[in-house]
């Protein structure tokens, strides 16, 4: 069965409806191979394999009774930063390394009654905030193209896992281009969705207004069935939107005559290398063959995003993770003098440095006699650049351009300067800042090394968005491509 | 705009964090660096827009009917506190 970790989810279901295999053995191939290669890639934090086997032995239950769903015995992994009932969720922070989550987040349970089996919890840099996955407590994650190389991040471990086969599909979340980014460094289809469609009950806030949950997998059409369990209202969030989940698979097909497709000028201009911009121009030339239109765009506020996000994306930061005092949950620091040391102390030794300088940039961003210059400009700015995107949107179906500026890098190449860390989300902020869907689809490689492609669509267009990465994904093969080392 | 040491050490104290001298210096460093880069906001044309704190336009807070939801679990959410008893979580002495 040793190609059993190199099928989408899709073939792999189809795989156990035909009894080839069961849950539990597919479930035990992918807790194998977890065992022969997470060391190297530190890609999982914590690994459950007892529970795995349960949750398999109890779809091979369902699926012989005949009322397994699409999803029923297929394994996933999480990223670390949803709560999972009984499991440790550290968030890739020293603040929740003994953190054991009391309920399971509203993706975990949808997922659960899909019949999914969790294998694990995935890396992630602290919190949420990082591009590289070197801001974990819990270490680096290596990108399986290249060790040396980083996985983007901060779904990095969930990248990296579902990119060395050691995970068929993971869940991410998206606050800044966290899905997109580590999918197009390791050769991944991502989805984030628009704002609200996925409950965000249960993943650990980061930037309440830009955080959204999502799926790195193989391929358009696993990214359809996982999305399809994942969406819907969610009382429990009081943000989720109630508005009715189409039916994903269903439209993957339609052919793509006439498709307008927006290409982002200011993208194409800012920051990107010929040769790093020939893999999605030879994307682009695909579409072409396939019958859509291309059409330049230019949306003016967009080279803004990077400053309006990191105004808007620390001010929440610093709101949200106030909540981390050293008292009710998360770390406690030793002996302390009185309440305020109890305080400062537990979050300057739970909070690794990158945390903190976001926790101190909101808190001066939100301070008396800089609020306005500062939040309140760029919550103004913020729309400017929604009103960009809805006016693109009045021309064409979707916009496309690349997702990173450059290929993987270096492991320790720009720890040192966060500015140039922060200028790696320069192409992906644009969609959370205007709550707008968004997909990374593998397009090539440079220098061996993978290149996204991304594809943006107006509010609660996933199903376009998937139909779209689909078409393509039908006429190349560039998802299909595994690391030597991991076929 | 560059923020000093004791800029630094100002707002490290209203974030509750406690730094060290060095990291103060390091920090102010990063961070006026980043409102460096936050300063291009300036050149954005913003007197007559509307601040957009939602990604989606229109939408309102759902309220609901005012009945219990939840059930009384403190004893489970306890267990990550780090000090804990009789129901109530310990902190330092607040009141001499």
């Amino acid at each position: 069965m040793s190609e059993l970790h190199t099928q989408t989810l899709s073939a792999l279901a189809a795989g156990l409806k035909a009894k080839k295999f069961s849950s539990v053995e597919l479930t035990r191939h992918f807790l194998n191979r977890i065992e022969k290669f997470n060391g190297e890639l530190n890609a999982y934090i914590t690994v459950t394999p007892d529970q795995a086997l349960q949750q398999a032995a109890a779809a091979d239950a369902l699926l012989a009774s005949g009322r397994g769903g699409p999803l029923a015995g297929l394994p996933l992994a999480h990223k670390d930063i949803f709560c999972t009932d009984g499991v440790l969720t550290t968030c890739g922070s020293k603040m929740l390394s003994n953190f054991v989550a009391p309920y399971d987040a509203t993706v975990v349970n949808l997922l659960k009654q899909a019949g999914m089996v969790m294998l694990g919890k995935t890396n992630m840099d602290e919190f949420a905030m990082g591009s590289s996955n070197e801001t974990s407590y819990f270490g680096a994650v290596k990108n399986p193209w290249n060790l040396n190389k980083v996985p983007g991040g901060s779904s990095g471990g969930s990248a990296a896992a579902v990119a060395a086969r050691i995970a068929p599909a993971a869940t991410g979340t998206d606050t800044g281009g966290s899905i997109r980014q580590p999918a197009a460094l390791t050769s991944l289809t991502g989805i984030k969705p628009t704002y609200g469609r996925v409950s965000r009950y249960g993943m650990i806030a980061f930037a309440s207004s830009l955080d959204q949950g999502g799926v790195m997998c193989l391929s358009a059409e696993d990214a359809a069935l996982m999305l399809q369990a994942m969406s819907g209202f969610d009382p429990q969030d009081s943000t989720s939107v109630d508005t009715p989940v189409p039916d994903y698979t269903a439209t993957l097909n339609q052919p793509l005559k006439g498709l307008k497709i927006g290409l982002l000028k200011e993208f194409f201009e800012q920051g990107l290398s010929p040769e790093n911009a020939k893999p999605v121009r030879d994307a682009l030339a695909v579409y072409e063959k396939l019958g859509a239109q291309l059409v330049e765009v230019s949306l003016p506020n967009l080279p803004l995003s990077v400053p309006t996000y990191y105004v808007v994306a620390p001010a929440e930061c610093s709101s949200n993770l106030s909540r981390f005092d050293g008292v009710r949950f998360g770390y406690r620091c030793e002996a302390p003098r009185d309440l305020l040391d109890l305080y400062k102390r537990s979050r300057s030794e739970g909070f690794g440095s990158e945390v903190k300088r976001r926790i101190m940039t909101g808190t001066y961003v939100l301070s008396a006699g800089y609020y306005d210059a500062y939040y309140l400009r760029a919550q103004k700015v913020r729309r400017l650049i929604t009103d960009d995107f809805a006016n693109a949107f009045k021309q064409v179906d979707v916009l496309m351009g690349p997702t990173s500026p450059t290929p993987a890098f270096d492991i320790g190449a720009k720890v040192d300067d966060p500015v140039t860390m922060y200028l790696n989300d320069i192409y992906t902020i644009g969609a959370n800042l205007a709550g707008l869907p968004a997909m990374s689809i593998p397009c090539g490689f440079l220098d061996e090394l993978p290149v996204g492609l991304q594809i943006i669509g107006g509010h609660f267009a996933e199903a376009k968005l998937l139909n779209v990465a689909h078409m393509y994904q039908q006429a190349t093969d560039w998802h299909k491509r595994i690391p030597t080392r991991y076929a | 705009m560059s923020l000093s040491r004791s800029d630094v050490e100002n707002i490290a104290h209203l974030a509750r964090l406690a730094i060290t001298e060095a990291e103060a210096t390091a920090y102010a460093g990063s961070l006026s660096r980043i409102l460096g880069l936050v300063e291009q906001l300036d050149q954005a044309d913003v007197s007559a827009i509307e601040p957009m704190a939602h990604p989606l336009a229109g939408q309102v807070q759902r309220l609901r009917e005012d009945e219990v939801t939840s059930i009384d679990a403190h004893e489970k959410y306890q267990r990550n506190a780090a000090r804990v008893e009789a129901g109530l979580y310990l902190v330092p002495k607040v009141i001499e």
